[in-house]
Formats: C-alpha cells, structure tokens, sequence
C-alpha cells in the first residue's frame, strides 16, 4: 500500500544520518499542459497543474531533510474516482456518502444525477424518519450539504433542528455534542430561516470543556479516562460550532483558556526529518479507524473550524506547513478513508484564518545539461491554487553528501504564462550528479506574512544527467610490466578486440571519464566482466584515482579463481550511474587465455545455470521399436497340416467300424439309459468348457464351472458304470 | 526245395504268426489299440509340421504333442487294467478302470488347454 510505502521511506529519515545508497532510476517527467477546469456546481475554480514528479525517491537517500512535496494532482482524483465509486449504483452508508461527496467536492469530479437523486432520497427518509441516533442525523445533513438536496420542504428541517436541540440537553458522551452540535450547524448553513440558536451555549461550552486534558488531548466521554487527539480535533470542531450557535455571549476567558489549550496541544506534535508535522494516536477512535493521518486530519478540522469563529490562532508558520507537507508527504493513499481524510484537511489548509501553507515544488527535479533545462519552481496552496505574488530566490547548492555548499543568493524569474518561476541557467560548477538546492520565498506584500505560512529555507533534491565522455580508453597485455601488445578502444561505441595471454602475463584496461564540465566524474558502477565460453564469469571494479579509471589483472594470482579454465574469454564493460545519461554496458571483444592444468585438489569451476527448458521441457519423443514378429508359417502350410490331422481321426472311426464296434452294452431300461445319455452328455459339456476356456474364458471361471459339472459328472458316471458293472457280474456268475 | 530258410522267409512267418495270434485278442482291446496308434500319428504329424514351420509358439507345440503322448500313455494304462489276462488285476472291474481313464484324461486335458495358449 502507498501509505506504508511512504511511512517506512520517512521512518527511514528518522533515525539519523543514514548514508543509504539507492540506484535511482531515470524517470521520464512528462510535462502535460495546464488546464483549467470550471464547473458550476462547484464553489471554487481550479488550476490544475499536472506533474508527476513522485515524491518517493527522492525523501530517502539524502538525509537532509530534502524532499519534494507536490500538490494534488491528477492522481488523486482518479484514486478517489476509484476507491469512491458506490457499488450498485448507490452509497452503502450516509457516512461513506458524505466522505465521498466532500473528496469529489475538493477534487472538482462530478457525480451522476442518478446516484445523486438516490442519495438525495436516502437524506430525506433518513431525516424523516424517527432514528433515534443523532450520528445519522448528522451524516444525512452533511450529504445534503454538499448535495443541496432539497431538505427545506414542509417542516422537515425544523423538526429535525428540535431533536437535534434535545439530543444536545441529554449529550453525555464527546461524541453526542460532536453529532448534534454538527447538525445544527449544517442545518443553519443549508436552511436559515429555521431557529437552531442554543440557550445555554455556556452551559453548553463548558461540559464540552470539562472533558478536556491537561496535555491538550480531550476524552471521549468523562468515564473512560482514554484521550487521544483525534477526539481533539473532533471537540475544537464542536466548540466552534457552539460558539457559532451561541444567542448569547460565552464567558470571553473560556475561549481564550481553550486557544490556550490548543497550543499545547502543538506540544505534542510529531515530527519527520523532512519537516513534516504530525499527530499520532494509539486509541482507536468510534469507527476503529486509527493512525496519524485521522489524527491529523481531525485536529487539523477542528483548528481550522475554530480559527474561522473566534479569530487567529497563535500556531507557529512552520508547524501549519508541516502540518501540509504531512498529507502530502503521504502521496496517493490506499484506501478511502485515508484518501478522505488527506483530502479534508489539505481542504481545511487550503483556505483557513490561521496560515495558509504555501508549498513549493519542482515539476522536475531531473535536469538534463545535454539538452540545457532550465529549473522551473511552483509556489502554490496545498490544493494546487496560486498563491499569492511571490518571489522565490535560491539561497544555497549543497552537493550530495557534504555538508558544505556554495552560496548563490540567486532570484529566480517568474513566468507569468506558465505561473513558475525559472532559473535560466544553472549556477557555476553544477556539475552532473545530485545536489539539494535550498530556496526561500519572499512575499511581495509585507501583509501577507500574517496570511501566508511559506517556511524558511526549503531544500529540495535536484539530479543533474549529462552525457560523460570516455577518453584514452585502451586495453594493453602486460609481460613483466612492458607493454606487449596495446589496443585503443572507442568507448561507449562498439569494440571488437581480440587478444591473448598467458598465466605470466598481465592485463591493463584505463580509461578516463569527464563531465561536461571538464571535472572528473566517478560512476556508481564501473565493472569489467570475463566470462568463459562454458558460461563461468568474473566480474572485476575497475578502480580510480582522480580522473583516471584502471584495473590490472594479473592472471598469475588469478590462476585459482578461474579454476584453471583455459580458453576464450569475453570481455564486458559495464559504465553506469543515474547521473549519466549515456551509462553503457558494451562487450569489448575477447581474449585468450592459457593457464595451466588443474592440479589435483583445486576447486570445480561453478556449475552453470541449467537452461530450464531442456531439464524441464518436453524430452525428444520416444519412438518404441517393437520386437518384429517372428515369422510365422504361411497360412496354407497350416491349413494343410491341420486337415492332415483329422486324417488320422478318420481312420480310427474307419477302424472302428471295422473292428465291428457295436452298442449292445448300451442299457435298455429308461433309468440307466438316462444315466448313460448323461454320462455322455457330461463328458461332451466338459470337452466343451475346454474349448471355451482356450477361446476366451479364463482359468478361474473355467475352475468353477469345472468343479460344478465334474461333481455332476462324477454322480452320473457312478450310476451309469454302476449300472453296467453290476450286469456283467450278473453275466458272469450266470 | 531243402533251400535254408531265407531271411525274409523268416520274417514274413514272424510277421504271419504275429497277426493270428494278434486277431485272437479281444475286441475291446483292439479298440483301445487303435485309439494308441491314432494319438501317435497325431503326434507324429504335430513334429512333422513343427520341424517345417520352426517351434516358435513352443508352448502350444508341446501342449499338443504332450496331449497325444498323456492320452495314449493312459490308453495304455487302460489296456494293461483291462486285459483279462493280467492276473494283478483280477478284481479291478473294468468300468472302475474306464472311469479313471476318462477323469484322468479330462484333468490331463484340462492342463493341456491351459498351456496350449
């Protein structure tokens, strides 16, 4: 989530002078022409200045509280576009609705009449109807402020104005006054002819007082002994309100004893390195939302809402603009109501009585010496209005990472078409690289100083690109420090050199690096890589002094960490940094290398990164040889033999007959016939099974069914040769 | 005619006596006499063919070679339980021998058609 990127970006400034290098990328500023955008239905026109120049690169590396704050811009509205829109056409909530309604309201979108009309009814039902809850009242109310829903009909306003007027005698709790104190003052902005003056408003005033602290922190209710500043900013805005509902006077000193309160409520406040101002709550308030931003955006409310009914307020300049650079410093937030709340104050902000900020920024904090920019400046309220006539001056050039800086005292000029202010040329030695200029804003009218909060001095990191020459770049095989062979190189442009060593043998590779400005440059990457035609690769810094850039390899020490491995080498150079803007990274060509055998014990060289499609990809498809089929006879051959042997057959049934078979012993009487024509049958049926069982049964059904018929068969052929048995003996023996 | 008897003299009175003293056996013995001889042609042609066309289905080669020599192998066995003559089996009725010859034959038959494959 952005929020919590930016939060641990600035808690990151918090702990002191931290020397974090971070590689910054070039970021393309896109400069978009301003428009102007009216629309009727809403109260103040707008200039939108639409830069995205993000602010998050820049907080962190250099801890000198350098940052750009910008106002809002185009992302806000199409975040608030997003998080915002109702689903199925409709608010789920008076409460959501009015949090989207006031953002759509400060951004200037618009909403459909569809949705606005079904709100507008959901104001009407919600404030006819009975509800005893004043919290809906107020919700209703303020919808239909931001609306104008038509709430004026009949008497509904002022029955609702005489329950209001009830809940405020029986409040209690911070919380109740806060609800119907709020509704009647929207009632009175939206209907003024209904009566919503309070009595008592110092009777009033004082029981809302009561639950104040002694540290500026009120309490929610005087039971719970909980404070938390949320539940200040929420009782500034309901003391305000009461004294604008007052119909008669409140004791002066209560007032003043409550501006008192408020300034130390400032004792409190937080701080960020960047000059950012916050408060931070531990108590989660009525909606279990918690968090600096609600904090923050409560007080800044309900200061705002104070300082426009009772006169200023003594608040530093400098905390009201860190107050601003606080809900800026947030950039685009996540979710709706950190959005709702951000937008709500830097709207309290915008226009307020006490100071209004004034923020600078830099469109674009990238300049490029190449193509001569020229820093361009922005002065502008929180919401991106113009701000007042103004002149901006830089004071100081800090270079990254010393402390000391040039003093310019330089005014910059103000163009009134595009409404910035322009530096035309660049001081003198700002070379390329990163530096943090320092500007200040003078107002033009002196009177305007108890109107306007601009801060002192405002430093803002600035990255100067230019193009770095390359020159007496050269790369030479040294044997036993003599020169062997020498060859120029045309840095950043293509090279193809081929060379070769031996283990005794040395390579120099130089080259020097020059800024536009003739000084010497030293980038944040500078490396020289040999990689080995099996893939093994060694990567080498190539060191400096002043100007000049040189690396030494001596192969003879390096023997061991190239694993011995002899062979073709390509050479890499790799010049970059964010500053350059013609960073290259160009194979230079190679070199042969001979060294000498691995020994014994040495070190395998790394094994390289196996590509993963071959390990992992489809294998070449397997195309299975079958044993080839014996040969078989051909079919003729087997129908021959297969009629050759039913010849034999043949013959013994001829035989047979020739031996003269008969069937006399065949039994006569029905039952041994029966038997016998079973007997027979039986045999037939289990030659049968055979046959099936060769064709297609399988052993186990034919086993079954064999033990089956066998038991059958068993019993018949008893009876049968029984039978016949017992008619030869009776043969015999007569 | 005082010739000395020939060889093939000889042989044709051996083949002569054989063949009467062979026709007094009895009639149910010749069949099962014949039966033998019939199994061996079987198996006699079942080589033959297998030395033509090579034993590669060996199994089903020997399943029928085995049938024929099981069958005739108990034909015979059949015949010894049978004859009257044989004083060992006096009293074994010849019906009880024929129905071992028949489960004997099934159960041989039963595993031939198993490995005949």
């Amino acid at each position: 989530m952005e929020i919590q990127r930016t939060k641990s970006l600035m808690q990151r400034g918090k702990i002191g002078n931290c020397t974090v290098y971070c590689v910054k990328t070039h970021r393309r500023r896109l400069r978009l022409p301003f428009r102007l955008v009216s629309s009727p239905s809403i109260k103040f026109e707008m200039m939108w200045k639409l830069g995205f120049a993000f602010l998050l690169v820049a907080a962190a590396s250099i801890c000198e509280a350098a940052a750009i704050f910008s106002p809002i811009s185009e992302a806000h509205r199409s975040a608030a576009l997003e998080l915002f829109s109702p689903a199925a056409g409709m608010f789920t909530s008076l409460e959501e609705a009015s949090e989207s309604l006031r953002t759509f309201e400060v951004l200037g979108i618009e909403i459909g009449t569809d949705l606005k009309d079904s709100t507008c009814k959901s104001v009407v039902d919600a404030l006819s109807s009975g509800s005893p809850n004043s919290k809906d009242l107020y919700y209703a109310l303020r919808v239909s402020s931001v609306l104008k829903c038509k709430i004026s009909e009949g008497d509904l306003t002022g029955g609702v104005a005489l329950r209001l007027k009830d809940f405020v005698k029986d409040a209690k709790s911070l919380l109740d006054f806060y609800y119907s104190i709020g509704g009647l003052v929207l009632i009175k902005d939206q209907a003024s002819e209904v009566d919503v003056l309070l009595e008592d408003a110092d009777g009033i005033f004082r029981s809302v007082k009561d639950l104040s602290q002694s540290d500026g922190k009120w309490r929610y209710n005087s039971n719970n002994p909980e404070s938390s500043t949320y539940a200040a900013g929420i009782a500034l805005e309901t003391l305000s309100g009461i004294i604008t509902l007052k119909s008669s006077e409140i004791d002066g000193n209560l007032i003043h004893a409550l501006k008192k309160d408020v300034v130390k409520l400032f004792d409190n406040v937080d701080k960020y390195d960047d000059g950012a101002y916050y408060f931070d709550d531990q108590f989660v308030d009525a909606s279990g939302h918690q968090g600096p931003v609600s904090a923050t955006s409560s007080v800044v409310r309900g200061l705002t809402t104070l300082a426009s009914t009772s006169g200023s307020l003594n608040i530093p300049g400098d905390k009201i603009l860190g107050l601003a650079r606080f809900f800026l410093g947030i950039g685009v937030p996540g979710t709706g109501k950190d959005l709702y709340y951000q937008i709500d104050a830097l709207a309290c902000l915008d226009q307020n009585r006490v100071l209004v900020p004034l923020i600078l920024s830099l469109p674009a904090s990238v300049l490029s010496i190449t193509s001569q920019d020229k820093l361009k400046v922005k002065v502008t309220t929180v919401l991106g209005s113009t701000g007042p006539p103004l002149s901006v001056k830089l004071m100081q050039v800090f270079s990254s990472g010393s402390k000391d800086a040039s003093i310019i005292n330089k005014e910059l000029k103000f163009d009134h078409k595009e409404a910035v202010h322009v530096l035309d040329a660049l001081p003198a030695g700002v070379d390329v690289g990163e530096y943090v200029f320092a500007f200040e804003i003078a107002l033009s009218d002196l009177e305007h100083k108890k109107i306007y909060a601009t801060g002192g001095r405002t430093k803002v990191p600035v990255y100067v690109t230019g193009v770095v020459k390359v020159e007496n770049d050269k790369v030479e095989v040294l044997e036993s420090d003599s020169v062997e062979t020498q060859q120029k190189l045309d840095l950043p442009g293509k090279n193809d050199v081929a060379l070769a060593a031996n283990h005794l043998q040395k390579l120099r590779f130089s080259f020097q690096l020059t800024t536009p400005l003739q000084n010497p440059f030293k980038p944040h990457q500078a490396l020289l890589k040999l990689r080995h035609e099996s893939g093994v690769e060694h990567s080498f810094v190539v060191g400096n002094s002043g100007k000049l850039f040189e690396t030494t390899l001596d192969f003879l020490g390096l023997v061991e960490n190239f694993f011995y491995l002899s062979g073709k080498y390509d050479i890499e150079l790799t010049v970059g940094d964010a500053a350059m803007e013609n960073s290259f990274l160009q194979p230079l060509g190679h070199i042969e290398l001979d060294l000498p055998d691995a020994p014994e014990k040495s070190a395998r060289p790394p094994a390289q990164p196996i590509n993963p499609y071959l390990r992992y990809g489809p294998k070449p498809e397997i195309a299975h040889v079958f044993r080839s089929q014996e040969k078989r006879p051909p079919q003729e051959l087997s129908y021959a033999f297969l009629g050759l042997v039913f010849v034999p057959f043949l013959a013994f049934l001829i035989g047979l007959l020739r031996l003269g078979v008969n069937m006399k012993n065949f039994p006569t009487s029905t039952i041994p016939a029966a038997f016998a024509i079973l007997f027979h049958g039986g045999i037939a049926a289990v030659l049968g099974l055979y046959g099936l069982f060769w064709l297609k049964l399988d052993l186990f059904t034919t086993l079954k069914t064999l033990g089956v018929m066998g038991i059958f068969l068993m019993f018949v052929g008893h009876r049968a040769l029984s039978h016949l048995a017992s008619a030869s003996e009776k043969v015999k023996s007569a | 005619m005082g010739k000395s008897p020939t060889t093939k003299d000889d042989a044709q009175a051996l083949f002569h006596s054989l063949r009467s003293a062979y026709s007094a056996t009895p009639t149910n013995l010749k069949i099962i006499d014949l039966y033998v001889v019939f199994a061996v042609f079987i198996a006699l042609i079942q080589v033959v063919y297998m030395a033509v066309v090579g034993s590669f289905p060996f199994n089903s080669f020997l399943s029928g070679v085995l049938s024929c020599v099981g069958t005739a192998v108990l034909a015979v066995c059949l015949r010894i339980q049978v004859n009257k003559e044989n004083k060992e089996f006096k009293d074994l009725p010849p019906e009880h021998a024929f129905a071992d010859f028949v489960l004997c034959n099934l159960v041989l038959h039963l595993v031939i058609m198993n490995f005949l494959g």
